[in-house]
């Protein structure tokens, strides 16, 4: 079990408050993301629900028992740091076990748990090893098995993978996924990366100045982001907004649409520009589009190679039924 | 890197040489006093007998015969050894709470715990006389070891303060998220992480407890009387022997002229508090 419930918490540090009231429900087995830009507050957020900040205010609980006055070592949790925090004069063994060590297990147990662990990360060759002997990628494996040796109530993941380079990174991202797969423990996940967000989450917390813009599933923040915000925080490359003219066309004060749903035509398209950067990746082609008048610049996305080149003329044709309409207050119009 | 590769062989020469000067101007005293301590006290102030005289071991025999002096040693060796165990032991746990659970107050009081050193001590040297004498204290190796610890705990915690910042928060962190409470994360996280650092303080503190005379000699006469008291004792209303007290000092440094030496690459990290890894 491992329903995870914030109820009205704040957080201050000093005068600034940087989490006004909040409230949210994990799901047990539940694998959460909380997604936004550096400073939103969701590495805070994380570590009031491990314990590792006090909240000012509000109530954590876990499977419906108040935790808040509760140390982190007694909330039954495990938590995977960025840096690692792989205790530097234990060797990977010591590492895993040490959570079992400190909860009392029996010696044939943290055994049995230590070498089932090892085999499924593929650490059984390293487990005499110090942790300053292993490469960025292996520390994180035996984080991941000290986390998981003690079976906790909860993970919780504080942007795991931005140590690591951007191969090992989608290696990793899989593995965290298929872990989630296979053991259905609740799993809270902190990252800037909204590509993480989207392939791993079931459910996407959005988080800007401390508070949540949305809570919903991957699909459902790409089709229906209910602000200008979320709308250009999900999805890659980002969606494009035009204001002006084109938007009161569709009674709005900014509409938005994504690369992927402007087409580009031969001929007879409604929109006409010039291309300034084609990014041709085989599988698809990126074109930044100048001289729309309708913005900047314009990021259409073709599906396969489209072989356009700088300075090349364009047009484009937005699919109407795939727009994002927004009213003033930068909100989504139904 | 390269440039300080290829520094001019006299750079190096008038360096080294300068290093040489000022390591024997340190060593000239300690070397003179070994000398005067094989020399009779007559011999001692007699300007023919400077450097080529008759040796004589009479007054080290005489210190062990006449002085106890190993009553004196063992009482340095108690003060100074519990005066750390109890200095770390109060040190250790006030450290790693400024270092890990820093509050707004943090600075403050390490700030204060320093100024405490700037206190002459001559300035509580009445109060604490009466006091100890009142409580029965006087004179007691528990009351020098109080002292000696009190005195030393500001540079203690100032040190371990110093090192525990260098210690990663995330990994004591990790220690909590994996169920380990206050006391096991001093035992089992921080105490090896920092082990080199404790040592090395350990070390100074010792070092400190072992040479400190101010209130060893005030607070003592006999029972709890260290070596310090010890070369002390060495007046006499004749004048001072000269011979006598070299003997005396010698043998009271010689320990920690020792214990120093073997722990040389510690005792250098430990002054340059942290700052040299």
């Amino acid at each position: 079990m491992g329903q995870i419930e914030l109820t009205s918490v704040t957080k201050s540090f000093g005068d600034v408050q940087v989490i006004p009231p909040l409230d949210l429900t994990i799901e047990d087995g539940e694998f959460a993301v909380f997604v936004g830009p550096s400073g939103c507050g969701k590495s805070t957020l994380l570590r009031l629900i491990a314990g590792l900040e006090d909240t000012t205010s509000g109530t954590v609980a876990i499977d419906g028992e108040d935790v808040t006055q509760v140390s982190p070592s007694k909330r039954g949790l495990s938590m995977v740091f960025q840096t690692y925090a792989l205790y530097p004069h234990m060797t990977v063994r010591k590492n895993i076990a040490f959570p079992m060590r400190m909860a009392g297990l029996s010696d044939d147990e943290q055994k049995k748990r230590i070498a089932a662990a090892a085999e499924s990360l593929n650490l059984t060759d390293y487990l005499d090893r110090k942790p300053g002997q292993l490469s960025g990628g292996q520390r994180q494996r035996v984080a991941i098995g000290r986390a998981i040796v003690r079976d906790p109530k909860a993970f919780l993941f504080d942007e795991p993978l931005s140590n690591l380079d951007a191969a090992l990174r989608v290696g990793m991202r899989l593995e965290i996924t298929e872990m989630h797969e296979r053991m259905k423990t609740t799993m809270i996940y902190v990252t800037h990366d909204q590509v993480e967000a989207m392939t791993m989450a079931d459910k996407i917390v959005v988080l800007q100045a401390g508070v949540i813009e949305q809570v919903g599933s991957p699909i459902e923040l790409y089709e229906a982001p209910k602000n200008l915000f979320v709308a250009g925080f999900i999805g890659s490359p980002k969606m494009n907004f035009i204001e002006g003219e084109e938007a009161a066309k569709h009674s709005a004060k900014t509409i938005g649409i994504r690369p992927e749903h402007i087409d580009v035509v031969e001929s007879g398209g409604q929109w006409k520009g010039t291309v300034g950067v084609a990014e041709h990746l085989g599988s698809d082609t990126f074109f930044h589009v100048h001289g729309t008048g309708l913005a900047e610049t314009l990021t259409v996305r073709a599906v396969g190679n489209v072989a356009l080149k700088h300075g090349d003329k364009i047009e484009l044709n937005p699919r109407a039924a795939e727009v994002h309409r927004f009213d003033q207050a930068e909100l989504r119009i139904a | 890197m390269a440039i300080v590769a290829q520094s001019s062989k006299a750079g190096r020469v008038s360096r080294a040489t300068l290093a040489w000067i000022v390591g024997l101007l340190f060593f000239f005293p300690i070397f003179w006093m070994i000398l005067t301590s094989f020399k009779t006290d007559a011999d001692a102030v007699k300007p023919e007998f400077l450097i080529f005289f008759q040796p004589t071991l009479e007054n080290y025999l005489n210190m062990t015969e006449n002085y106890d002096y190993w009553r004196f040693a063992r009482n340095s060796m108690i003060t100074s050894v519990f005066a750390t165990i109890f200095a770390l032991a109060v040190g250790i746990p006030c450290a790693y709470a400024m270092a890990f659970n820093p509050s707004r107050a943090t600075k403050d009081v390490l700030m204060w715990m320093l100024s405490t050193k700037m206190l002459p001590a001559a300035a509580v040297l009445y109060p604490m006389t009466f006091l100890t004498k009142s409580l029965g204290l006087f004179d007691t190796h528990f009351l020098i070891i109080v002292v000696l610890m009190l005195i030393n705990l500001p540079v203690v915690v100032w040190m371990l303060f110093t090192y525990f910042k260098e210690i990663p928060k995330e990994i004591i962190e990790a220690g909590q998220m994996d169920g380990v409470n206050t006391w096991g994360e001093i035992k089992e996280i921080l105490i090896p992480l920092a082990w080199g650092g404790i040592a090395s303080t350990a070390l100074l503190c010792f070092i400190f407890c072992w040479n400190e005379a101010y209130w060893t000699v005030r607070l003592t006469t006999t029972d709890a009387a260290t070596l310090s008291k010890l070369i002390e004792g060495n007046r006499a209303p004749e004048g001072l022997f000269f011979g006598r007290l070299s003997a005396v000092s010698a043998a009271a440094v010689g320990p920690i002229v020792v214990l120093g030496w073997f722990c040389q690459k510690q005792l250098v990290q430990g002054l340059t508090f942290g700052a040299v890894k």
